[in-house]
């Protein structure tokens, strides 16, 4: 039997990332409707308690450099690739996919969706829905040539088909040997700062986005935070600004919080945000576009401006 | 160190965004375009650069909705030149694939050293633009950058790998970059120094002619998310009467 799908698992510092389950799982149901193998790849050896049973291959990358550099993923992926020739490769939308999903696609003469929170076999195609526009549209798009590569939105599958336990096949692919002719090299991986405010922990959050509009506004939402009792946080845009410590920021290369209630402020809610807050328990989203997308994962919206909703606020729970 | 900056035009997401009459586009003619905020960040990187090496620096662009506007602010923020690529039909999605390959036209007749561009677009539903642009240009690229730092034969690169770890490595020269965030918030052109660029400064045209595109996913529709059935319980009434309601739901949470 062929490798008809191939999963890239984003381990780039050894710990292994929801997501790369999330794919063996949707990996699975793929490669069975291709009647086809799964096969998982990986940046050196797996532990002997997690060598990711639902594939029926692993690829292991040998003789990888620690740390990350994306000319020498791309050149050993590429190895794994040519070697396994798979019909479709899923990755996530984290780094190694935005940075190598399009670079594969391009190399592989194959087609590449991205974004991608659905994929189904229909007949000998593939159906793939992808967020485009911050989560404003969907699309849907047809996939009938191969190789495709898919990059996944961390979150979009269910991750408990891919946690079977099982032993694949273990192919390794020495790259070690090509890696000196890449054009780039690691240099070190830096840790996240972990100083400062710790939004993971507190039941309830008080969250902030760009609809705040200023610095100085900030502190209308700081008020009603302290008034409850609770962290400050925020999204990409305020961070970046330089309006809150990155320590605040929820999401993808934020943090991922699971609080009992999380209140949004002018959040729109792009994908990127909702990977580190979507599976709080309680969502209660303030935003004046009745079409954004956070009215999608929260159980409660309102379209009142925040500047008349937050003081309110403020003065009910401080009474 | 000569930085040309990749820069586009997207819908602004701030506006209602409505699906066209065959349903697999935007419709492209009530909305507002303005410049893509990554590419934004790109630019003031390459600036920034520029202060501290001493650079040149270029951008380009395809040809869509108000681009003039995006390139005029770039010459007025420091830009040295600015090159409009024609040849595609404005109104249109051009995908990224596409893009990618139109810049690469452009490229093959321009020395750099780096090329930076924003990490991603909200519409980039065929991938990132700086991975794609590296491997048809056979450069070294890099994504979801964060830093860089550059000397004359090597840019050293901080990428964010998710979760607040940071990815430092060192690439040859030329090299792509996505960025993601500048050093700095992008700067500010006054208007008086935009219009000043629109009377003094030239956008210079450059004709790209695609013998053969890429391959590309065949969209079937594009349709808002409403329609899947998900979604909110919206609250009614006044601020005093939401906010009291929010309470509500909170302490019934056993919060506050
Ligand atoms: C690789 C990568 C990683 C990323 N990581 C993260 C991450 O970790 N976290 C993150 O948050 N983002 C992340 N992003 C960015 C993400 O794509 C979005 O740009 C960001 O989440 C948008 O933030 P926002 O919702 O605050 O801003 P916007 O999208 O600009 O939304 C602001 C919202 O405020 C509303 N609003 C305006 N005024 C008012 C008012 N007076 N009252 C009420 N509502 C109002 C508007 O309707 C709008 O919906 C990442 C992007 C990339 C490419
Ligand atoms: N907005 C930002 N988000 C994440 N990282 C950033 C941001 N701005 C700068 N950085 C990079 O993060 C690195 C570590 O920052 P520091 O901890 O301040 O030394 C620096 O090299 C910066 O380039």
């Amino acid at each position: 039997m062929s490798v008809d799908v191939l999963v890239i698992a984003e381990a780039v510092a050894g710990e292994v990332p929801d997501v790369t389950y999330e794919l063996l799982g949707k990996g699975r149901e793929l490669s069975d409707g291709f009647s086809g193998e799964l096969a998982l790849v990986l940046a050196g050896e797996p532990s002997p308690q997690n060598l990711f049973g639902a594939a029926d291959v692993l690829y292991s990358m040998s003789g990888m450099e620690a740390g990350y550099c994306a000319p020498q993923w791309e050149m050993s992926l590429g190895e794994v690739i040519r070697s396994a020739h798979p019909k479709v490769v899923l990755v996530s939308t984290g780094t190694v996919g935005i940075d190598l999903a399009g670079a594969l696609a391009t190399q592989f003469d194959g087609v590449l969706a991205s974004y991608v929170i659905d994929a189904v076999m229909e007949g000998g195609s593939l159906v793939v829905t992808s967020q485009l526009y911050g989560g404003k549209l969907l699309s849907e798009v047809e996939i009938d040539s191969f190789p495709a590569v898919l990059s996944v939105v961390p979150g979009s599958f269910a991750s408990d088909v891919g946690r079977v336990v099982g032993e694949p096949r273990r192919e390794v692919i020495d790259v070690g040997g090509s890696l000196s002719s890449a054009k780039g090299i690691a240099i070190e991986l830096r840790e996240p700062d972990s100083s400062g405010v710790d939004i993971t922990a507190a039941p309830l959050l008080v969250s902030v986005g760009r609809g705040i509009g200023s610095k100085e506004n900030v502190e209308l939402v700081a008020e009603l935070a302290e008034a409850m009792k609770a962290p400050l946080s925020a999204s990409r845009p305020v961070i970046d600004q330089g309006w809150l410590p990155k320590p605040h920021q929820v999401g993808k290369s934020g943090k991922k919080v699971k609080p009992t209630v999380y209140l949004a402020f002018g959040i729109s809610g792009a994908p990127e945000h909702l990977e580190g807050m979507r599976s709080a328990d309680v969502i209660i989203a303030c935003n004046t576009d009745a079409k954004a997308p956070i009215f999608e994962v929260a159980h409660y919206g309102t379209t009142l401006d925040l500047f008349d909703l937050v003081p309110e606020l403020t003065d009910q729970v401080g009474g | 160190m000569r930085i040309v900056v990749a820069m586009r035009q997207l819908a602004d997401l701030v506006e209602e965004l409505e699906v066209n009459d065959e349903g697999t586009d935007i419709d492209r003619e009530f909305v507002k375009f303005v410049s893509n905020e990554w590419d934004e960040a790109a630019l003031e990187e390459a600036l920034t650069l520029k202060d501290e090496l001493g650079a040149t620096v270029t951008v380009v662009a395809l040809d869509e909705p108000d681009v003039d506007q995006t390139l005029y602010a770039a010459l007025a923020k420091g830009a040295d030149r600015v090159v409009k690529l024609t040849g595609n039909d404005p109104d249109t999605w051009v995908r990224s694939r596409e893009r990618a390959q139109r810049l690469a036209s452009f490229l093959a007749g321009e020395s750099f050293d780096l090329l930076l561009t924003g990490v991603q677009a909200a519409d980039d539903l065929d991938g990132q633009l700086a991975g794609i642009l590296g491997s048809l240009l056979e450069v070294p690229h890099a994504a979801v950058v964060v830093g860089v730092e550059g000397s004359d034969s090597k840019v050293r690169v901080i990428q964010e790998m998710g979760g607040g770890l940071l990815g430092v490595s060192e690439l040859d020269l030329p090299a792509v970059l996505g960025i993601q965030a500048a050093k700095q918030t992008p700067r500010y052109a006054p208007i008086s120094r935009i219009r000043q660029a629109m009377q003094t400064g030239e956008i210079s045209e450059h004709e790209v002619e695609l013998s053969d595109a890429s391959a590309q996913v065949k969209v079937r529709r594009l349709y808002p998310p409403e329609s899947t059935g998900a979604g909110a319980t919206m609250l009614k009434g006044s601020p005093k009467e939401v906010a009291a309601e929010i309470i509500e739901i909170i302490k019934s949470k056993g919060l506050v």
